[in-house]
């Protein structure tokens, strides 16, 4: 499981180096994120551009993340790839995320 | 697996044995109409089993479509690891997939314990409008399935679960 985070613009982007957030890596992303966000940040903002296919237990295990993060901490995604728009928007889970549009965000880029 | 029966492609002149109706008939070249793949109840065994299914069809499929074969598949058969199989740790699950003019025909079968009922009910989206320590981090995969799915239907018999499932595509075969 290939994660890298850098502090950006007072937020964390972090970036996931994977195809695949599925069952065989549910746990480990959730271990690895757990232990990325014990950096302070008000903001954590995932880019799943390298993410071509998400499943269920992938889904459950960006939930479990974004609970364990705190009611004062927000947890944003970006670079959705048309499989993994799919499946925040059948089960309803793009209204619990902040889903940014555009690839990447450009609020954190031009201050990069 | 069967289609090894035809290891090479078949020319057109050689699909004498098909249904002789020629608006009807299949008669993309060479192109192996079944998939039957059977392999270790673990996550990382069903991984290779959704892209050899995905490979073998991924010509006759938007990338929506593949995008929607994939994930059926993984969660049918990642239920399988974790539910069917989940006490006994191994096990086989076996995929066949049919293409015919409709789409894809599929079945999935195992040999762990049966499928709880409540799994075939109306598909039902755990509530995402609660407070965020209450937020669901299950109960999406047969919502998927079952979203994603036509004429599902569940047998059990000896033993084994078969699970048996539709997947429509837009274009003809052929």
């Amino acid at each position: 499981m290939n994660l890298t985070a850098e502090a950006r613009d007072g937020a964390l982007l972090v970036r996931v180096g994977e195809s695949r957030i599925d069952a065989a890596v549910a746990i480990r992303f959730k271990e690895m994120m757990r232990d990325i966000l014990k950096e302070p940040a008000p903001r954590v903002v995932l880019d799943l551009s390298r993410v071509e296919f998400l499943d269920s237990s992938g889904l459950g295990a960006l939930v479990a993340v974004m609970k364990a993060m705190g009611d004062g901490r927000r947890l944003e995604l970006m670079g959705l790839t048309p499989n993994v728009e799919k499946v925040f928007r059948l089960t309803r889970m793009d209204s619990v995320f902040v889903i940014h549009p555009d690839l990447p965000g450009k609020e954190l880029r031009h201050v990069g | 697996m069967l289609a090894e029966s035809s290891p090479m492609p078949r020319p057109r002149a050689a699909a004498e044995t098909e249904t002789p109706d020629p608006g009807r008939a299949d008669r993309r070249p060479g192109a192996p109409q079944i998939f039957v793949h059977s392999c270790n109840a673990d996550p990382l065994a069903v991984r290779d089993a959704l892209a050899a299914a995905v490979a073998r069809f991924v010509d006759q499929l938007s990338r929506e479509e593949a995008g929607t074969l994939e994930l059926v598949l993984a969660e049918v058969m990642n239920n399988i690891v974790e539910h069917s199989y989940g006490e006994r740790h191994e096990g086989t699950i076996t995929l066949s997939i049919v293409r015919d003019r409709r789409g894809l025909s599929c079945s999935v079968s195992d040999d762990g314990v049966p499928l709880p009922p409540i799994c075939l009910d109306e598909p039902r989206l755990p509530s995402t409008d609660v407070a965020r320590e209450h937020l669901p981090e299950g109960g999406f995969g047969w919502f998927l399935i079952r979203d994603m799915t036509r004429d599902l239907g569940y047998h059990r018999e000896n033993g084994r679960n078969l699970l048996a499932f539709r997947l429509p595509l837009a274009a003809p075969a052929g």
